[in-house]
């Protein structure tokens, strides 16, 4: 492959760069990558591309007259111009506000958000003081969103990595299609919480509502009031000391740790006897990981 | 080891997988000719008593009182070599020969997260050249 200096991408089309870099030459043959590691490479904790941010450089933006993407746009700006802690005020439900930041930032929201909130996030530490609506985080990949207010149904939908908190109680099915990370609801679940979960864990604190963990494929479920009933395939298990550990850790870290400590959870995983990775191809398998 | 477990049969030893690249063990598994599962335990939660100084510094620097995402990455065994599963790539990264591996998971996993943050937040990770190739200018 040629080398193609940035200037010269900024003056190709999409297809033209995808080209120039080598894009398609590559044949998709379904087997892993492998690539070794270069253990002498340099030490560096963010993305190559990462905008340098100084958390102590702190500003706010009042949202009131903004739209959704106007925020968001305002938000990469000034986090390419350093600032690591930064203020939304009068958010007043927005959809859709805070989402795809891909590098560490302190976001603060002053208000409720609506749908589809800090959903495609990695990295960012998100503290919302009131309500979020559908969808919050969805598609999470890193980072820590604390809620302190009450959120709607789908919380954490495909949620892949980070902490999702919520201090108050979430609608139902929480964790869908989870595929890693840890979601925390400090109140109470709704229905169908955890279907389709296929890794990751999810501690509620206080009960959970119908078909808990419906067709999980993996995963840890943690629950520390009473279970309406169980889904398809999802089993209770030992509650080991190692669990314990986390747990208490965990639910101290966000200041959710019951009085009573955290011996009554009841822990939920897969019966597996619903699992069909040997009737999928290979390369289907690994998508699952 | 505590909170280990493995559907289908149970994981020996930490080994199982470095001495059986194929892990073909139930009928199931010898029919079709291809192992069921993973070859390392998904749910196995970290002990934060094994972590690493550049751990504990990756920590630091974005601002978390835990490993965050890192507590879903393990050392995995694939065609009977340790590697790491780069979710960024949807493909799995080789642990260098050079590196000793320790006598237990929990260790193995704190060396697969430092390797992984090492190779994702290089110049050569593929994300790279896929950025550029098609991100908005």
């Amino acid at each position: 492959m040629a080398s193609v200096s940035d200037a010269e991408l900024k003056e190709m089309t999409q297809d033209e760069r995808a080209r120039a870099l080598g894009m398609t030459t590559e044949q998709l043959t379904g087997q892993s990558m492998y690539i070794e590691f270069d253990p002498d490479a340099t030490d560096r904790f963010t993305y190559p591309w990462a905008p340098e941010v100084d958390f102590n450089k702190r500003t706010e933006i009042d949202t009131d007259t903004m739209t959704s993407t106007e925020v968001n746009s305002k938000i990469r700006a000034l986090m390419a111009e350093g600032y690591g802690t930064i203020v939304l005020k009068n958010p007043r439900g927005k959809h859709s506000l805070g989402v795809g930041i891909l590098s560490r930032l302190n976001l603060i929201i002053e208000g409720s958000t609506g749908y589809f909130g800090v959903g495609l996030i990695d990295g960012p530490n998100v503290r919302i003081s009131g309500r979020v609506g559908w969808s919050c985080a969805e598609n999470m990949m890193s980072g820590t969103v604390m809620i302190e207010k009450n959120a709607g149904s789908t919380f954490g939908a495909a949620m892949r990595g980070g902490d999702l908190v919520c201090r108050g109680s979430v609608g139902s099915r929480t964790g869908i299609d989870q595929k890693g990370g840890t979601i925390i609801v400090g109140g109470d679940t709704g229905a169908l919480s955890g279907f389709m979960m296929q890794r990751g864990r999810m501690v509620v604190c206080g009960n959970a509502g119908k078909n808990l963990g419906d067709s999980m494929y993996d995963g840890t479920i943690y629950v520390g009031g009473e279970i309406k009933s169980l889904g398809v395939d999802a089993v209770t298990a030992e509650l080991t000391e190692l669990d314990k550990a986390w747990l208490t850790r965990k639910l101290t870290q966000y200041g959710l740790m019951p009085d009573k400590g955290v011996d009554h959870f009841t822990k939920i995983v897969a019966g597996k006897q619903l699992w069909n990775y040997d009737n999928l191809e290979p390369n289907e398998k690994k998508l699952i990981l | 080891m505590a909170g280990h477990q493995y559907r289908g049969s149970e994981i020996k030893d930490v080994d199982q997988f470095l001495k059986d690249a194929a892990g073909l063990e139930t009928e199931r598994e010898k029919e079709i000719g291809q192992h069921i599962g993973y070859r390392y335990d998904v749910n196995l939660v970290p002990d934060y008593s094994r972590i690493t100084p550049f751990l504990k510094q990756y920590m630091e620097v974005m601002g978390w009182d835990d490993l965050n995402w890192l507590e879903d990455v393990h050392m995995g065994y694939e065609e009977g070599a340790p590697a790491v599963f780069d979710r960024n790539i949807n493909g799995w990264v080789r642990v260098p020969d050079t590196i000793d591996l320790p006598d237990n998971q929990q260790d193995r996993d704190m060396i697969a997260r430092e390797l992984l943050i090492k190779f994702q937040m290089s110049d050569r990770h593929p994300l790279v050249n896929l950025r550029k190739a098609y991100m908005k200018f």
